[in-house]
């Protein structure tokens, strides 16, 4: 049963208690390079979730709108499928989880990963790759994420990824301010992480063009063929290689009997 | 000849041109060293928008491709049988090993913790492509060292050098299986980035792409490598060899054409060539340059004359670099929303493995019997 939760947008006043319980609870520091609040916020190798503010205008007059920003922890999750040690992995709970002592730093899930969420220690010599984990012991111990607890509007609610489905879809059923769009149901495949609003996604930095098919699922069909397709593709190498080399020593062969009954006749 | 060559002293001759390629070098080895403590920050422009950069796309990606040329000859000579080609074995399949090597060091070098290379052995990922790349490049070259171990063992060791004669058949025909296997994969680990990478490069069957042309780009490069060696060693090989070589890469390379634009009308995505954006003028510039040109030369009575031959090799070369960078870097800007230019160190260190492999392609020539002879005598 994934674990998830539910983020209404319409409720948060961008007070900052979720990273600021982010970064205390995995011990991450403050950077000035990257911004956890504001219009320039960012998601860094520090900054596991950040809130992002934008100004919308609607129905004539300029909104605010906040936007926290954190791994999606997918159902079908591109990085995992991606990393070649398992460092990444989907847990029985759909916490997408990483360990850092597996990890040789490829990056290939950070180009996999189709909302950029995982990030690297550029400036290490040593560098490995981060990314939210859902506070995965609290998870496990059946508390909610350490930003869910924390936030005084209750914007997020914790639980099963299906009942959340439900309450979400009772939400923007009976209030016309939502817009009728659950993001997170089918995107990549979906997510455990799903977000409501009251303004189109795109305007807040939803990237809106992400395919329902999971991009792990071409890669999974790919790997289950190719070693079988590797293994006939070496048979009829075998095969063709030891065809060719007998009809050649056939052919010398012919050629040297030629050789020799010519040699015959002419004595 | 087998006398002669173990007889002859260990020689390098130092020549001017020798001389800029370890000035490059030694310049590479400064760069590696500050780049191995300080990290990647510094020294390369990737950043979290950019997570593979001119490394990935160059001296793995580009790497790979034109070091294909020693499965491609390998295949033709040893399988198919086409024995007139036999005379650039050896050299392809010699550029081939030293490409894998060079390609096993930008790889370490673009890791971030590159002393756990070893964990994919033991903690496998194998729903990931890149498991399979890189269990199929790391057996690869350990095959290519043993085939090289034929040539090695007429010099030194040669009590081992019955043993290589026997395994080699086996080793040929593994040594063709796998890199058909990684030079396609390469191209699969590209299947996940639907959406990210830009619907020209973008295929389902990229994959597809990426074999074909590492195929194709084979005998491009035998045919650089032996008007360069003609040079260096007064080894020359003659035209129609070649332009039998260039013929067969030239079908393959139509059959590439051909599928790439069937591709792009199956998908919808032909009208996109016509945008008048930056992606459909290099998408453009990449086919004309490397596909159509060499095809014409290829087919044409152009292909009789030597230099044209070399301008095929150097044009196929270029247009498959140019893919590979397209496909790593200029596809994925758009999305990425900002731009990558490689760092100059960046583009020095990856110089400097080049210069590095053409040194050690320069020095084994030199010391073994790789051009003079005609071909892995045992294999046949
Ligand atoms: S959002 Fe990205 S990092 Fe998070 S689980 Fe999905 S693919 Fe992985
Ligand atoms: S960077 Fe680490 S976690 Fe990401 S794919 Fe590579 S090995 Fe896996």
């Amino acid at each position: 049963m994934s674990k998830g939760v539910l983020v209404d947008l319409t409720k948060c006043i961008g007070c900052g208690s979720c990273y600021v319980a982010c970064k205390l609870y995995n011990e991450n520091k403050w950077s000035d390079k990257a911004p956890v609040n504001g219009k320039a916020a960012k998601l860094a190798d520090e900054n596991w979730t950040v809130v992002k503010e934008y100004n919308i205008s609607r129905d004539n007059c300029n909104a605010l709108r906040f936007v926290k920003k954190q791994c999606f922890h997918c159902e079908h999750p591109s990085c995992a499928s991606a990393c070649f040690t398992s460092a990444l992995r989907k847990t029985e709970e759909g916490v997408i989880v990483y360990r850092s002592n597996l990890c040789v730093g490829c990056r290939y899930c950070m180009v996999a990963c189709p909302f950029e969420i995982p990030k690297f220690e550029w400036g290490k010599a040593f560098p490995v790759v981060t990314k939210c984990m859902m506070c995965y012991f609290r998870v496990i111990n059946n508390e909610k994420p350490s930003c869910v607890s924390v936030c005084p509007t209750q914007v997020m609610q914790y639980g099963d990824r299906d009942e959340l489905l439900v309450e979400a879809k009772l939400r923007i059923d009976s209030n016309s301010a939502y817009i009728k769009h659950i993001y997170g149901e089918n995107e990549a495949g979906g997510t455990n992480w799903l977000y409501l609003s009251d303004v189109p996604f795109a305007q807040l930095g939803f990237k809106t063009d992400i395919s329902d098919k999971p991009a792990a699922a071409y890669t999974s069909r790919y790997m289950s063929l190719t070693p079988i397709l590797g293994a006939a593709w070496g048979l009829v190498l075998t095969g063709i290689y030891f065809i060719n080399k007998y009809r050649k020593k056939n052919a010398a062969e012919k050629q040297m009997k030629a050789n020799d009954s010519e040699g015959g006749n002419n004595a | 000849m087998l006398n002669d060559i173990s007889k002859q002293k260990w020689s390098f001759t130092i020549t001017p041109v020798r001389l800029i390629l370890i000035a490059i070098s030694l310049a590479g080895f400064a760069l590696i060293a500050y780049r191995l403590i300080t990290g990647l920050g510094i020294v390369t422009n990737m950043n979290d928008e950019w997570p593979w950069g001119f490394w990935i796309a160059f001296d793995v990606m580009c790497g790979v491709a034109l070091a294909g040329g020693g499965y491609a000859t390998a295949f033709l000579i040893y399988v198919l049988r086409i024995d007139c080609l036999k005379p650039v074995a050896r050299g392809a399949m010699l550029t081939s090993l030293i490409g894998y090597l060079l390609v096993a060091v930008g790889l370490l070098l673009d890791v971030g913790q590159w002393f756990n290379f070893w964990r994919p052995f033991v903690s496998w990922g194998h729903s990931s492509v890149l498991f399979e790349v890189f269990l199929c490049i790391t057996a690869y070259t350990v095959v290519q060292i043993l085939e090289f171990g034929e040539i090695f063992t007429e010099r030194v060791g040669k009590k081992y050098h019955n043993f290589f004669k026997k395994i080699m058949p086996a080793l040929i025909i593994i040594g063709i299986m796998i890199p058909t296997m990684h030079q396609a994969s390469l191209g699969a680990l590209y299947l996940m980035m639907d959406g990210k990478l830009y619907p020209l490069w973008w295929s389902p069957i990229i994959f597809l792409f990426f074999l074909m042309s590492s195929f194709f780009v084979g005998p491009a490069m035998v045919v650089v490598e032996s008007s360069l060696a003609s040079k260096a060693f007064g080894h020359k090989i003659e035209t129609g060899v070649l332009k039998k070589l260039v013929r067969i890469g030239g079908w393959v390379m139509l059959a590439y054409l051909v599928i790439k634009v069937c591709d792009l009308i199956a998908r919808g995505k032909i009208g996109y060539l016509t945008d008048g954006n930056i992606e459909s003028y290099l998408f453009i510039a990449e086919i004309v340059i490397g596909i159509i040109i060499p095809l014409i030369i290829c087919f044409s009575r152009l292909a009789n004359n030597r230099a044209w031959l070399a301008v095929f090799g150097v044009l196929t070369n270029l247009g498959l670099i140019f893919n590979r960078l397209n496909v790593v870097v200029t596809g994925m800007a758009r999305n990425a929303g900002s731009l990558y230019l490689p760092a100059i160190s960046e583009v020095i260190i990856s110089l400097s493995l080049v210069a590095i492999g053409a040194l050690v392609y320069l020095f084994v020539c030199e010391n073994f019997p790789v051009l003079g002879k005609e071909t892995h005598k045992y294999a046949n």
